[in-house]
């Protein structure tokens, strides 16, 4: 993957509003955004009830991915170009998804949904129906998805970048300063867990940094770019943004997104955790 | 979850004594000035960090759950250049801000 593949700019999507094959998504954490008003012809995707399952603590299935995208009608040759509010977090977790179910050509528009608001682009609110398909899913690809037992294998071996902000990584907030901070599990980070928040790859605007910032905001940071890599945030969207850095605009191999996140393994009994801004030790 | 309700999560069933809340209103010319209801307001750390963002309400409204400490709200709004409004939040207390741009 690179830049050029995975990636569309803001005009290229003015450009495109008509293009058959071109299909817009709009994923956003505030699900109500995309009522008040959206891209022209942009579909929705709703995180919580189109994307978990709705029972267990999961992502979707493959068969169910299918399902919904059949639903939304999108097809399998489509170009779906993804995009979001909070700079582009839930976009991102959605291209992650659809990379996990084998979807060939997808996109995340640079900077998301804040961007086109603050280029003072068209937003619309008419209803989109798009004409039902039949949407064949691949197996999930479990090589870019990391489960818990994988991620304490980790600790001392492979890259563990926790993109969390500073202040949740070490333990003095809990959760994104958006949201309350009462949780259920304990504050802190995995040992040996290099903070690199997400935030850092992205410019006010939303958009990514160039590739050659990227490289040494990763470098400078102590991710060792010939052993595999783990990221985790929370809940698994925002380390989505930066598995889709390190992995569709860098290009490296064997990254890995531990989408249970902190939610996960700060509820688990028996690992390790580091309070503080060190990284701790194996 | 973990969104940004535009404007930022209403305070009801929340135990405002164990937060440390910053909120408030991005005016176009500060006091008694037009809302802002289509900016972005970025929390950023002591050391300039970011920490969260959320949309501004209709009402140029937000809000935020920080910790003890000082913090740097930047605020983006179309055809207007970045603001930067310092603020302190203490658990407990709702530290209230205007943001003019």
């Amino acid at each position: 993957m690179s830049r050029e593949s995975a990636l569309v700019t803001t005009q290229w999507v003015e450009d495109n509003l008509d293009t058959p094959n071109v299909v817009l998504v709009e994923v956003d954490e505030d699900t109500a955004a995309y009522d008040k008003g959206h891209i022209k012809g942009a579909i929705k995707l709703d995180w919580t009830t189109d994307l978990q399952d709705q029972v267990r603590r999961d992502a979707i299935s493959s068969e169910g991915f299918g399902k919904l995208l059949s639903e939304k009608g999108v097809k399998n040759d489509d170009t779906v170009v993804l995009y979001g509010g909070n700079n582009n977090w839930f976009a991102a977790y959605a291209y992650w998804y659809f990379k996990l179910y084998g979807h060939d050509d997808v996109k995340l528009m640079d900077g998301g949904r804040k961007k086109w608001e603050l280029d003072s682009r068209e937003l619309v609110s008419d209803e989109v129906t798009r004409q039902a398909t039949t949407y064949t899913p691949k197996p999930a690809d479990l090589a870019i998805r990391a489960f818990r037992d994988e991620t304490v294998e980790a600790i001392g071996t492979k890259n563990l970048v926790d993109v969390r902000s500073p202040d949740e990584y070490a333990g003095r907030l809990m959760a994104p300063a958006h949201l309350p901070q009462e949780q259920a599990q304990r504050a802190g980070h995995i040992p040996t867990a290099a903070n690199v928040p997400w935030s850092k790859a992205a410019n006010d605007d939303g958009t990514f940094k160039s590739d050659d910032e990227l490289k040494d905001i990763y470098t400078e940071a102590g991710v060792d770019w010939s052993k595999d890599t783990i990221a985790y945030c929370r809940i698994g969207e925002r380390s989505s943004h930066t598995w889709f850095v390190l992995h569709e605009l860098l290009g490296q191999e064997n990254v890995k997104n531990y989408d249970g996140s902190w939610t996960e393994y700060g509820s688990l009994i028996g690992v390790p955790v580091v309070l503080g801004d060190e990284r701790g030790e194996a | 979850m973990c969104g940004a309700t535009e404007g930022g999560l209403s305070l009801d069933g929340i135990d405002v004594a164990k937060e440390a809340i910053i909120q408030g209103q991005v005016l176009r010319g500060g006091e008694g000035g037009e809302p802002v209801g289509n900016a972005y307001v970025r929390l950023l750390d002591r050391t300039g960090e970011f920490t969260a963002e959320v949309p501004t309400s209709a009402s140029g409204h937000f809000r935020f759950f920080a910790g003890d400490g000082d913090w740097t709200l930047r605020t983006l709004a179309p055809k207007a250049d970045p603001v930067d409004v310092r603020v302190a939040a203490k658990t407990g207390v709702v530290a209230e801000a205007v943001v003019a741009i």
